[in-house]
């Protein structure tokens, strides 16, 4: 069936609670509001206001006693209103949620997922469009990962909540609205830590997740108009990294430009090119390049169009790394 | 019993042992205890002076790295911790040697925490109490978290939420009253007003008592005197009561003092007088429950000595297991990282096992010290370095 990225990570969200009586929603409005993207729709009508919480405006609080439920064995899933609120809950999901295991020797089990809406491109005001995933993918401890298709959110969803770790699971909140081929019957189609190639080519490598896997999909289209075969690779999971993946298609193309919206510096691709570079070191034609939001705030929205990596902006990275 | 009302004036802590040790009645909290309960306070509360003296002993020699001393603070935390029940759970600070006593942990899983061999070395579930947490009011929420999963479950059992007057100013313990009071979760929140945060006084925390917090959330606030272990017994078994009675959250200011520095690596003379510390060296909750012991002859000197024999062996004991605890082996840096395999962790300690083995002498199983050429035992057998 067709559904929109919103709708699959509500059906997702829905089976999760069917089939495991040990997860709970906690956040801002996810109650009978269905949360400010509707991603908790009708939720709380059927399952009720014990497993379908609405919480304080508090977000450590959210993350902090969705950590004692899962002292006490539940499953909860955290919704964090906007990417730029989860800052309060930085020190409970760095300090806390990320080391209890270890800080307990394995004893104590985490499986907490905490949902973000993320990136730009829908107008907001500040804090409302940021892409703040590089500073939990440095955190040891979590596992983070980004759906950018609903199909993978359907499943992904899924995956995160079974999953006995914590899971940062990242929403690209301007494709929540993009329709694609959800296939509930067929179960998950890849582990939740494997990246896809979405798209394969044979002259470069473009990796992108999330918002700007659209963004790769259309700069590959692009190209082929120009002759040039572009491979693209949805990441998927950006903690831990499926290196492999890159890695054989370098190792094919040659050239890899990583996409993303959040700032260059030290942010997934710098990871990804020094990883990339130390492992197909004899592939490349080219150094491993990226096309990435600017190292400045996150502007106001009519500046937006500027900060955020386009089209154009790929297809000006895609000509460079061609011209070696 | 208990009010969420705002109260006209301050009540004095509740006591039930005065400085002195006489037996004073309260009007709202009775306690009859046998003389086999006075004295399995009175064991309680010297063991546990004696494991705390000895830990501060074994820092001052290098056997560990660092230790907070509940100097001061023994009669707050026995009385706290004698008031659980089993099916009860506690999230603490990492002061509350006396606590994890009561929920039996031996006392040498407290010390790998500060000798450096582990972050936490008791099976949480098996105490009934999470490992020690150090972030200052980090774990309030997650003690409201479990017990909102009690609630959830329909479970008989209420959680005490373990911190100091520091923790007040946090916005964590904060959030946790606010949630457990629209949660109504079964928590005791114990705070132990010892008067000091690392060098800050009270009156930088606060300008009011801290237990009158409760009634601005909407749940009782009580003080107790914290160097009363009657009277701490008392209370926190009443709040605990409360607590599982489904009548929600409770504040319990227990006030005490921290006769030790904040830690051995602190300097308490440049920032507190001599004449403070010396007044309430006079209130000392041990000397107090002895005297009461003595008064009406709920022991005799046989019992004494015996209690300070034990406390004596017991050091001993501690001494010898806390220079027998092994290091980690060195790929234990990789253990209990993730639930499941994970490749960039997996990568690693296979990189950190192949360097080491560089140094191994696989005709003896040492392995060399890279800097020092010294040969070392290597901590486990042949191919277990992972």
């Amino acid at each position: 069936m067709e559904l929109t990225l919103a709708k699959a990570l509500n059906s997702g969200l829905r089976k999760a609670l069917e089939s495991d009586r040990k997860v709970v929603l906690l956040g801002e409005d996810v109650g009978r509001l269905g949360g400010v993207f509707r991603i908790t729709d009708g939720l709380h009508k059927d399952f009720g206001g014990d497993r379908v919480i609405d919480t304080p405006l508090a977000e450590s609080g959210i993350v902090g006693t969705a950590i004692g439920l899962a002292f006490r064995g539940y499953r909860p899933v955290c919704e964090i209103q906007f990417d730029g609120f989860v800052y309060p809950a930085y020190d409970q999901i760095v300090a806390q949620l990320a080391k209890i295991r270890a800080r307990t020797a394995g004893r104590v089990a985490m499986p907490v997922v905490v949902r973000i809406p993320f990136g730009g491109g829908i107008g907001a005001v500040e804090h409302h469009s940021e892409s703040p995933e590089a500073y939990f993918a440095h955190t040891a401890g979590l596992r983070v990962v980004c759906c950018a298709r609903p199909s993978d959110a359907y499943w992904m969803i899924q995956q995160a909540v079974a999953c006995d770790d914590p899971v940062i699971f990242f929403e690209p909140k301007r494709r929540y609205w993009d329709k694609g081929e959800v296939d509930p019957g067929a179960g998950a189609p890849l582990p939740l830590h494997a990246a896809e190639v979405v798209r394969p080519g044979t002259d470069l490598t473009l990796v992108g997740y999330g918002p700007t896997v659209r963004v790769c999909l259309d700069a590959a289209d692009a190209a082929a108009e120009e002759g040039r075969r572009l491979e693209v690779i949805d990441l998927r999971s950006l903690s831990p990294l499926d290196t492999a993946t890159v890695r054989d298609s370098v190792a094919r193309t040659g050239r890899l430009i990583t996409v993303h919206e959040a700032p260059g510096y030290l942010g997934m691709a710098a990871e990804i090119g020094s990883r990339i570079t130390e492992e197909c070191f004899y592939s490349l034609q080219a150094p491993a390049l990226r096309v990435t939001g600017y190292d400045t705030p996150y502007p106001p929205s009519r500046l937006e169009d500027v900060y955020l990596p386009d089209l154009e902006r790929v297809m000006d990275c895609v000509e460079q790394s061609l011209s070696y | 019993m208990l009010t969420t009302h705002f109260p006209t004036r301050d009540p004095d802590p509740v006591q039930l042992l005065d400085p002195s040790g006489h037996r004073v009645t309260h009007p709202d909290y009775a306690l009859d205890l046998s003389p086999e309960e006075y004295r399995a306070l009175y064991r309680d509360l010297v063991r546990i002076r004696r494991v705390d003296a000895e830990a501060t002993t074994l820092q001052r020699q290098g056997e560990l790295g660092l230790w907070a001393s509940l100097l001061g603070q023994e009669a707050a935390q026995i009385g706290a911790g004698r008031a659980l029940r089993p099916q009860d759970f506690v999230f603490s600070s990492y002061r509350e040697h006396g606590i994890a006593w009561c929920r039996g942990v031996p006392p040498i899983d407290l010390l790998g925490f500060w000798r450096g061999t582990a972050h936490g070395s008791w099976d949480p579930y098996r105490a009934g109490m999470a490992n020690y947490q150090v972030v200052v009011g980090g774990h309030a929420l997650h003690g409201v978290g479990y017990g909102m999963g009690l609630r959830l479950d329909g479970a008989d059992g209420a959680v005490l939420v373990c911190f100091g007057d520091g923790a007040t100013s946090q916005g964590d313990v904060h959030e946790a009253f606010t949630y457990a009071a629209v949660f109504d979760a079964p928590v005791v929140f114990y705070c132990q007003n010892n008067h000091w945060a690392i060098s800050e006084p009270l009156t930088r925390q606060t300008r009011v008592p801290l237990y009158r917090r409760a009634f601005g959330y909407g749940f009782p606030g009580i003080r107790v005197d914290g160097n009363d272990v009657l009277a701490t017994l008392a209370v926190t078994d009443a709040a605990l009561e409360h607590a599982r009675s489904g009548s929600g959250p409770v504040l319990i200011e227990a006030v005490t003092y921290r006769m030790a520095p904040h830690t051995t690596s602190d300097d308490a003379t440049r920032y507190r007088s001599p004449d403070e510390v010396a007044e309430w060296a006079a209130r000392d909750p041990i000397a107090r429950l002895r005297a009461c012991l003595e008064r009406e002859a709920l022991a005799d000197d046989a019992f004494f000595a015996d209690v300070a024999a034990e406390a004596e062996r017991l050091a001993v004991q501690l001494r010898t297991e806390c220079r027998s605890l092994p290091d980690p082996r060195p790929t234990a840096l990789f253990d209990h990282v993730y639930a499941g395999p994970h490749p960039l962790i997996d990568t690693e300690r296979a990189q950190l096992t192949a360097f080491l083995d560089q140094f191994t002498d696989r005709s003896t199983d040492r392995f060399t010290d890279r800097f020092t050429d010294r040969f070392t035992d290597r901590p486990e057998g042949p191919g277990s370095w992972s």
